[in-house]
């Protein structure tokens, strides 16, 4: 061995993130101690972030198939049959603990990611929706870290020339030391054009393709596999840099390869670069892989073998070629001014062989690696919750005018206009964009077909903290509802779920909570989960000291460790991404009044709350209470409704009532849209407080507008589909009025509304 | 009339340009790789949108010295076209095609929001038929902010070079109206001898009606209605 290489020991793994019982495991299964190299492979692959070694249980109770799946989790992202000789792929990823560190770069990695973990199967990159969440705007360091995250995935998104068509943007002050980028890509390709990350073929060549291996980015996936310390800043060196116009040539010259024939199997050098690509991809073949490091190119010298293993330098890909075919990689790759070099072989001894100058620097099973330890750790009920849940917000006086609450609500940074982040991203390249951002979902054609696809993405981190099963129940459900008010049919699920440290069994519970939760929710809807990702360990250990705003770092989530030591939670936040099928793609529904004269239904029930909701946060900055029931089959059935009238052509407008409630809703159907069109809205009395009824959240609600002429055969629908629903009011005007009962409670101009909407969430930034 | 669409590495409206020809306008279209310099089959080069070479040194500088564009003034000499939609007109100003340079917007951020265009010459191959409307386009960059010395910018007025300018849904020039900071609100100018288009918008953005709109359609219906019996295209007045 001709590199100088430290003695591995127990201290050293365990300062590369292993513990006493994995090293002893790693002993186990190779018969001897590790070399360093190996035991960098180890301590890499089983990090939590590769690994899912505390999540990988509780997941399998997802439910993950269905007669249209093409491919579930496992791959690089999951897919889905949608007729038409056409399959829709797609996955959420995080990006959070990069995003603190350095927010430009760490977000823009994050967007290019997942764009090649899309178009590694074969699929061509359509849309990128994003789900954000900061702590609060008006911290300056929230601003830069909003700014940061904007402008990296504007830069990357934008340059590479794939649309950012959706996500959401939300606050809390949890968020502050952990903000969350989840970054959700949709790819099209043939059905029958799928291709996976398997090392098939023994002696076939193993290329390696793309942007050249620096030393940036080693341990990302351990870093993301810790706790933040007031010493984060210093692990930026571990956020890999972007270059966004090398991945658009990788995504056209991977494309043209693939679509030439020659390549067998390919995969994203992402998290754990080189030595996750070189096991997992035989690994799941069942060979083995034999890699010569000296021929990966390199930008910088003098790198050790750990170091170019480790890297995780950006766009880079470690493709399988079929053998003879290796001239017209080479070509392919050379047309679009990138590196392809065989690197190896693939081998029929299933394992890892790694040489450096012909000498072996380690040698692992690939099986060893890719199977990392798997834990059930314990869980425990927080003892936050009880007295989180105990507190009824009805004690709380209701505001002496409603009007003004309302517009309060309206401005709250979570609900209103995220246009100043929408602008800076590119919508319509590709020209599929049918209904832009600012809708319950995003809407694009699928040229060629009559079809379009509805995508939504949601997550309310204050429901699931108040009750992680019912609140990623109606996380599920509000997704799957976003898109159902597309008029769209929700095919399936991806999923990232962001979390504290799961080594704390009251996080632990809020995961396996919200799993099981998730998996209810699913079931119902008949919606597989393809694919997704968990991200453990956002909290921040801190001194005790108190932020900006006066209030103490250690919220309802936090945990005192020692006498000075806070631990800060984020809150727990699943988001759920949703894609959806409408048969067709002339008739999409929006969640805008269109204009004067149309009815207003609700659909579903009147059961609503206080807790967890924004009303709560926005006017009495409070984190409590217990949330409205959730009836799935109801849910179930009003999504069905809804997508039946849209389909129908019997829904001019389709808005499901979330933050802020009804009175939110209805405001958001009156200014969101081109022109603002008013309404006159009568609701019963039924015996609570109009604030309630106003501003209460509760699941399966939403909003439809339908043309006069069409409402014998709306209400014959209604009928049919066996649902609590209503006419509520009729639309017009240049005012929202709302009356309960005889009373009237709301009474505002649009142009209050409206401004109140669109300067909510700018005004922090100017 | 046949077209041609450029791809540089980095373009991404190629495919967009492609679609709305032969799908829309149901042109014979084909790609154009950066190194070709064969254009003889073509009567209308395309340059889209896009980060060519990553816009790294400055947008279109690197495009604008490619083998393709080399080309482009023997094209229009023997009665081609061109049209620079987006990094397209950076790589024509680059190229020294068009005079004038994009500069990065002046808010600093990349914009993508709808615009609404005046029509300042309807006399060019692109504009005929189009005197006195108000086009509604969608832009999409960070660097589209037209600049020109003062003695460029007169010459550009004598000689009606100024084609688009950006301006209100009701066709007022204000300052509210420009997106980026362009000198005098310009979105789009021709060459001296009318042949050459660039303009910031994306007309294939807007050229059917499911994506919000088809004012875009009309900059290609305009150049086929321009096509002269020979094969040329009548030159601007």
């Amino acid at each position: 061995m001709n590199v100088t290489e430290p003695k591995a020991t127990l201290d050293l793994a365990r300062e590369l993130g292993l513990i006493t019982d994995e090293y002893d495991r790693i002993i186990e299964r190779l018969g001897r101690e590790p070399s360093y190299t190996e035991l960098g492979l180890f301590s890499a692959l089983w990090s939590e972030h590769c690994a899912y070694k505390h999540s990988r249980v509780f997941l399998r109770r997802l439910p993950q198939t269905g007669p249209r799946v093409l491919q579930g989790p496992g791959e690089n992202a999951g897919a889905i049959d949608i007729g038409d000789g056409w399959a829709v792929v797609f996955k959420i990823e995080s990006h959070n603990h990069p995003s603190f560190i350095e927010p430009f770069q760490g977000a823009a990695t994050g967007v290019g990611g997942i764009l090649r973990d899309i178009f590694t199967m074969g699929a061509r990159p359509i849309a990128l929706l994003d789900s954000l969440r900061f702590g609060d705007p008006d911290d300056p360091r929230t601003r830069r870290l909003i700014e940061g995250v904007v402008s990296g995935i504007s830069w990357y998104g934008n340059c590479f020339g794939c649309p950012t068509v959706g996500g959401e943007i939300a606050f809390a002050p949890e968020y502050a030391g952990n903000p969350l980028v989840n970054v959700l890509c949709v790819g099209l390709v043939r059905a029958d054009g799928l291709f996976r990350a398997r090392a098939e073929g023994v002696g076939n060549p193993v290329f390696y393709v793309g942007n050249k291996t620096g030393r940036d980015g080693i341990h990302g996936a351990t870093m993301a596999s810790a706790t933040f310390d007031e010493h984060a800043h210093e692990r930026r060196p571990t956020v890999q840099v972007g270059d966004p116009f090398t991945e658009k040539l990788l995504l056209e010259a991977c494309l043209e390869a693939m679509a030439s024939g020659a390549v067998l199997g390919i995969q994203d050098m992402g998290a754990a670069g080189l030595a996750c690509c070189t096991s997992e991809m035989p690994a799941r073949a069942g060979t083995g892989m034999d890699v010569e490091l000296s021929r990966v190119p390199q930008r910088e010298t003098a790198m050790t073998p750990y170091e170019i293993l480790l890297s995780e330098s950006q766009e880079r890909m470690l493709l399988v070629a079929a053998r003879g075919r290796e001239d017209e990689v080479r070509r392919i790759f050379a047309k679009w001014e990138l590196d392809a070099v065989e690197i190896g072989a693939v081998t029929a001894d299933s394992n890892l062989t790694i040489r450096l100058g012909g000498e072996v620097v380690a040698q692992v099973p690939v099986d060893a690696l890719a199977d990392g330890p798997r834990y059930e750790k314990p869980t425990a009920v927080p003892a936050w919750l009880a007295e989180c849940r105990a507190f009824d917000p009805l004690t709380l006086p209701a505001p002496s005018d409603l009007n003004r609450a309302l517009v309060a609500l309206l401005a709250s940074p979570t609900i209103a206009s995220k246009e100043w982040a929408f602008r800076q991203y590119d919508q319509q390249v590709g020209i599929n964009t049918l209904v832009l951002p600012g809708s319950d979902a995003t809407v694009l054609r699928v040229k060629g077909t009559r079809r379009a696809l509805a995508v939504a993405t949601d997550g309310n981190g204050r429901q699931v903290f108040l009750d992680p099963r019912a609140g990623a129940a109606m996380a599920v459900c509000e997704a799957a509802r976003n898109v159902s008010c597309a008029g769209a049919r929700p095919l399936g699920v991806t999923d990232c779920l962001n979390f504290g440290s799961p080594e704390r069994p009251e996080i632990l519970w809020q995961f396996a909570e919200a799993i099981d939760g998730i998996a209810a929710a699913c079931r119902a809807l008949e919606l597989p989960v393809v694919g997704g990702n968990v991200s453990f360990y956002n909290e921040t250990t801190s001194q005790r000291t108190s932020d900006a705003t006066g209030r103490t770092m250690s919220g309802p989530s936090g945990a005192t460790v020692s006498g000075t030591l806070d631990v800060q939670a984020i809150l727990p936040t699943p988001i759920i991404g949703v894609v959806g099928l409408l048969e067709d793609a002339g008739r999409p529904a929006t969640q805008w009044f269109k204009r004067g004269e149309h009815r207003i239904a609700l659909l579903g029930g009147d059961a609503v709350s206080f807790g967890g909701s924004e009303y709560l946060w926005t006017l009495h900055r409070r984190l409590a209470g217990t949330l409205a029931p959730l009836d799935l089959e109801l849910e179930r059935r009003v999504q069905t409704a809804v997508q039946t009238a849209v389909g129908a052509g019997l829904a001019t407008a389709a808005h499901d009532c979330a933050e802020g409630g009804l009175a939110v809703a209805l405001a958001e159907s009156c200014v969101t849209g081109p022109d603002p069109v008013g309404c006159v809205v009568t609701l019963p009395e039924i015996g609570q407080r109009a604030d309630l009824t106003l501003f209460g959240e509760g699941p399966s609600r939403v909003i439809v507008t339908v043309d006069p002429s069409r409402v014998p055969e709306f209400e014959a629908l209604m009928a049919e589909s066996a649902i609590p629903w209503r006419w509520i009011g009729t639309t017009g005007g240049e005012r929202l009025g709302i009356t309960v009962g005889t009373e009237t409670v709301i009474d505002a101009a649009l142009d209050t509304l409206g401004r109140a909407w669109r300067t909510g969430f700018e005004r922090h930034l100017s | 009339m046949k077209f041609g669409v450029v791809v540089f590495p980095g373009t991404w409206s190629d495919c967009d340009f492609h679609h709305v020809i032969s799908e829309v306008l149901h042109q014979p279209v084909r790609y154009v790789w950066h190194r070709d310099r064969n254009l003889d089959d073509l009567d209308c080069v395309i340059l889209p949108g896009g980060f060519s070479y990553g816009d790294y040194l400055r947008a279109g500088a690197v495009a604008g010295r490619s083998p393709v564009v080399e080309v482009l003034g023997d094209f229009t000499a023997r009665g081609g076209v061109v049209l620079g939609s987006c990094n397209g007109f950076q790589i024509l100003c680059e190229a020294g095609l068009l005079p004038g340079a994009l500069m990065r917007n002046e808010c600093l951020q990349y914009r993508c929001q709808s615009v609404h265009l005046t029509v300042d010459n309807a006399d060019t191959p692109f504009t005929r038929g189009l005197a006195g409307r108000v086009l509604a386009m969608p832009i999409s960059h960070g660097e589209g902010k037209y600049y020109a010395d003062p003695a460029t910018l007169a010459a550009l007025r004598e000689r009606r070079q100024v084609v688009f300018r950006y301006a209100d849904a009701d066709g007022r020039v204000t300052r509210a109206a420009n997106p980026n900071g362009s000198l005098d609100n310009i979105a789009g100018v021709v060459s001296e001898d009318g042949n050459v288009l660039g303009l910031m918008p994306h007309p294939e953005r807007a050229a059917e009606a499911v994506m919000g709109g088809v004012d875009g359609l009309a900059l290609f219906q305009s150049l086929l209605g321009s096509l002269v019996e020979d094969g040329t295209f009548r030159q601007a007045v």
